[in-house]
């Protein structure tokens, strides 16, 4: 078994309910997050679009952060998630630097590393990930890719040509595909960030773990 | 590339989380520049040892000391960047060999170690050719104690500036600098004129090489890599280029002048001059170079 996830952007609407569900599921403090939406704005008014992409974990194949853990915190489960143990995490932090989809956080709380686990729990009990029930309009499809029967099998084939996954030349062989997305959604360096544009609107950037 | 898509989409992030703050910082500094202190000072002292015994031995003591002073700052820094600081343990029980966290922990404990041995050897026992056996295994692991950051930056996926030939050329050019200008210091004058010679090369030459490393990278490294050219334009007229040229001028330009100077006027008191600025410098040129790939947003 394989779990993999895929997003079809030209569903999703940017409404948040995943990002809401997953921190409520996971209990994500705040200043963090396992799931987030990233809104951007392309084109010059009135001929402007707004697109929305949901970022988290992409429980690569060949993960970075499993492979400089020092002490094997994040680690694989036979169902390829990437998972990690709190318990034995150091908060060495290198986990957050290996990942190149920034989806690694220190716990302010627990002072060690987190991310999206595919809600591993939840998937033990045959249950989706929160934010997959949470969609509105099902952009979110979780299942096995090794089962050319399941819905996220059947969605790739049925979109070949139109399927993407976030900076294939790292060659982390991610499990998380987008259907509908380019160079503007996925590629951070496609796009200007000026600050103020977020969340917190005076809040730029967010102190790693609370403190440092 | 990124320059002129962005220019043709005109695209803007218009919402989204603040960006996580510098994840290694000051602190890291700290470790390499101790670090490069701790293992460099071996490796001039093997040389020395090796090349003139007869003037230099008088250094065993104090190289073994220094030595031990600055790899235990080194871990004491390694220590308290970790968010988990008593879990520390972890990595000897738990132990993951694909990280070079993990190889660099083992490695620098094994080199304690040895450091140990040869001030109980010099110091206790009063046995320079136990010293001198000691040492020359202390320098071999020397070799991936000073490595193994390379290793880890290079493992860091997600910065492409740091690449393993590189940085590992760097990280053993930086241990020469910082050892070379440590014996300056630590030798006074009781060093003889060949001695003080073959420091001043050491200094001079690593100076060189370095600055020619970070200059290659400059200049050519924006052609291989779209975030490689994005994260150099925080050098390039950015937030960071004052600091960074302030650390290439005090760690190399400079030292490679007043080794030039010295070498000629046969003055020591510039060779001092140049191992103090190499020290502050590559602090310097090590925290700007750690910080810029953590100002890219990665997603």
């Amino acid at each position: 078994m394989q779990l993999g996830f895929l997003v079809d952007l030209r569903l999703c609407m940017g409404c948040k309910g995943c990002e809401i569900a997953c921190k409520v599921e996971n209990e994500v403090p705040l200043s963090t997050w396992r799931l987030r939406v990233k809104y951007v704005d392309v084109g010059a008014f009135p001929e402007t679009k707004r697109t929305f992409t949901p970022l988290r974990c992409n429980h690569c194949a060949n993960a970075p952060c499993e492979r400089i853990c020092p002490v094997s915190a994040l680690h694989y489960l036979e169902n390829g998630i990437v998972n990690i143990d709190k318990e034995r995490c150091i908060g060495c932090a290198g986990c957050v630097m290996a990942c190149p989809y920034g989806a690694i956080y220190i716990d302010p709380q627990t002072q060690t590393a987190d991310k999206c686990t595919y809600c591993a729990h939840r998937v033990a009990s045959s249950m989706m990930p929160s934010c997959v029930v949470a969609c509105p309009v099902e952009a979110n499809i979780f299942g096995d890719l090794d089962d050319p029967m399941s819905s996220i099998s059947k969605y790739i084939q049925s979109h070949q040509g139109n399927v993407q996954v976030r900076k294939v030349e790292k060659g982390t062989d991610p499990h998380h595909f987008y259907v509908g997305g380019g160079n503007v959604t996925l590629n951070p360096l496609a796009s200007v960030r000026e600050e103020g544009h977020n969340l917190f609107n005076n809040i730029t950037h967010l102190p790693v773990g609370g403190h440092h | 590339m990124a320059h002129e898509m962005i220019a043709a989409s005109n695209a803007i992030v218009t919402l989204d989380v603040a960006l996580p703050g510098i994840v290694w910082g000051w602190i890291i500094t700290m470790n390499m520049w101790a670090k490069s202190i701790g293992t460099g000072i071996i490796f001039l002292a093997f040389y020395l040892l090796k090349k003139h015994p007869e003037q230099t031995g008088f250094i065993r003591f104090p190289v073994v000391a220094i030595s031990i002073v600055f790899i235990h700052i080194f871990l004491f820094f390694t220590v308290i960047d970790l968010h988990q600081m008593f879990r520390f343990w972890h990595i000897f029980f738990y132990p993951h060999l694909t990280s070079a966290i993990t190889i660099g922990a083992w490695m620098a404990t094994g080199f304690v170690g040895m450091l140990l041995g040869m001030a109980y050897a010099i110091y206790m026992k009063k046995d320079e050719a136990l010293y001198d056996k000691l040492l020359n295994y202390t320098v071999l692991l020397a070799v991936p104690v000073t490595l193994y950051t390379a290793g880890l930056m290079a493992q860091s996926t997600a910065r492409e500036l740091w690449q393993m030939p590189t940085e590992s050329a760097q990280m053993i050019l930086a241990a020469l600098l910082a050892g070379s200008a440590m014996m300056i210091l630590l030798g006074g004058n009781k060093f003889s004129d060949a001695v003080k010679k073959d420091l001043a090369i050491v200094l001079g030459l690593a100076a060189a090489a370095s600055f020619i490393l970070y200059m290659a990278e400059l200049i050519f490294g924006p052609m291989k890599a779209e975030e490689v050219a994005a994260v150099l334009h925080y050098v390039k007229g950015g937030e960071y280029t004052i600091m960074f040229w302030i650390g290439q001028v005090m760690a190399f330009l400079l030292p490679m002048t007043l080794v030039c100077l010295s070498l000629k006027n046969q003055s020591y008191y510039l060779l001092k001059i140049a191992a103090v600025s190499a020290l502050v410098g590559l602090w310097v040129s090590k925290h700007v170079w750690l910080v810029i790939p953590q100002l890219l947003p990665m997603s």
